[in-house]
């Protein structure tokens, strides 16, 4: 079990920045975070395009809005814990116990919803009848190549990941790559290579298709697929793979007993607490009258919160502000050198 | 103002006067239409707002561009007259547009 002063729930802009509130206070706190990569939505959902309202920063990307508050904080240390979930947060005496989906273990008493619009999730085929296949046979990432060997993967999507498992799997199974329109979003190299690859056989390509229907008992044995002048094809395949790219869903946060409306939560503008004593929520999923979802909105949001896990994290001592220009305290936590 | 038409997915007709400017994502989320999610906040980068739009109105709304089309690729069940309701902008010559809203966004 991890014991920390804090521990923050999403690793994007706003969950990083109240990490640097929180240590420059002189907290401890981790991050944890489903996406493997820190950056929340401004690495999954715009990475390339162009901020124009951070303050002082006229212009930057989500990637480099990220980078820049990776840097940030890199004098603490922080230790994030990518790739995993929290499913559980629980009340134990004074703490918060909180477990993710691999089975970490944290106590702290202040937990920080950092956590935007909720965990990044594949999007699913629409047929209810798939998730019976899921993971079995109906996979929407690939952890393992090999299992597709000698059979037969259809795979659905247009964008990167499609085309570049279309390719690559096309080296060893029988692929059928199947897409609701002509034209494919992914790399234009990617492109041409999955039309040189159907030229020649290698790739079964279906375009103007989409999924309907699955068969099969315990494994999928057909697939069916409509076009869109409304025919329907029935495929033999083994597999199938669905690349849509990945949705926001609040998931499990809506299990832990806070008040929430329209997948977010409502907190207080004094110190950004939920309903619940030491869990508190910033940036984009916490609501109070006159809310704003910007990303500078995020960043006070965190500021203030911290500064209220100080209370519950050191109940015997006293807060006491500071500016970074000129505390010596707060220099030696950053590393840099006081005047 | 101009009069958007909103059918959503429990067969309710939600008739509402949107101010010109504001997309039709916008007019429903102000006025408590389910069925849009718009998880971005308009920003062309989830497709949860995604509608139908009435057959008589597709060829009326200005073209989609191709991440409008990108975006599509990863709605719930797109169709021909799919378009991510973010991205459609509010104006007199869109009094009495109908949009279907799906049976859910993801």
């Amino acid at each position: 079990m991890i014991k920390t002063d804090a521990l923050i729930i999403g690793a994007g802009p706003t969950g990083l920045f109240t990490a640097h509130q929180l240590k420059l206070i002189g907290l401890d706190c981790e991050i944890v975070d489903n996406l493997d990569k820190i950056g929340g939505q401004c690495i999954e959902l715009y990475p390339d395009k162009p901020i124009y309202d951070i303050p002082a920063v006229p212009e930057c990307t989500g990637e480099e809005l990220t980078n820049n508050l990776i840097d940030q904080i890199k004098p603490f240390n922080i230790k994030t814990h990518l790739g995993e979930r929290v499913d559980e947060v629980k009340k134990d005496g004074e703490n918060w116990f909180v477990k993710t989906n691999l089975g970490k273990t944290f106590l702290t008493p202040n937990v920080i919803i950092a956590g935007g619009v909720g965990s990044f999730e594949p999007r699913k085929f629409s047929p209810k009848e798939c998730e019976k296949f899921e993971n079995k046979s109906i996979f929407y990432s690939v952890k393992d190549k090999t299992i597709f060997e000698g059979k037969t993967v259809s795979i659905f999507g247009g964008g990167d990941s499609a085309l570049d498992w279309a390719v690559e799997l096309s080296k060893s199974s029988k692929v059928n790559l199947i897409h609701r329109r002509d034209d494919f979003r992914g790399a234009q190299a990617t492109v041409d290579k999955v039309h040189e690859l159907a030229k020649s056989g290698k790739i079964n390509l279906f375009t103007k298709y989409q999924l309907t229907n699955v068969n099969g008992k315990d494994n999928l044995e057909s697939i069916e697929i409509k076009h869109d002048n409304k025919e329907i094809k029935t495929i033999k395949t083994d597999f199938a793979l669905g690349f849509f790219g990945l949705i926001m869903q609040l998931g499990p946060i809506a299990d832990w007993g806070l008040n929430i409306d329209k997948k977010t939560v409502a907190v207080d503008t004094e110190k950004f607490e939920t309903n619940q004593k030491g869990i508190y929520a910033v940036g984009d999923i916490c609501s109070y009258p006159g809310k704003l979802k910007l990303i500078l909105s995020g960043f006070h949001e965190g500021a203030l919160a911290a500064r209220a896990c100080f209370k519950l994290a050191r109940p015997n001592e006293k807060y006491r502000f500071e500016f970074t220009t000129s505390s010596k305290t707060i220099k030696d936590r950053l590393g840099v050198k006081s005047d | 103002m101009t009069k958007i038409i909103y059918n959503t997915h429990d067969n309710k007709t939600h008739t509402i006067d949107v101010q010109n400017g504001l997309t039709v994502m916008e007019g429903a989320v102000q006025n408590d239409i389910p069925g849009i999610d718009a998880d971005c906040g308009g920003g062309m980068a989830c497709a949860t707002c995604h509608v139908y739009v009435d057959e008589d109105w597709v060829q009326k709304l200005p073209q989609k561009d191709d991440g409008e089309e990108d975006m599509l690729d990863m709605a719930f069940e797109p169709k021909k007259n799919s378009r991510l309701s973010c991205q459609i902008i509010v104006s007199d010559e869109l009094d009495g547009l109908v949009v279907n809203i799906p049976s859910k966004q993801s």
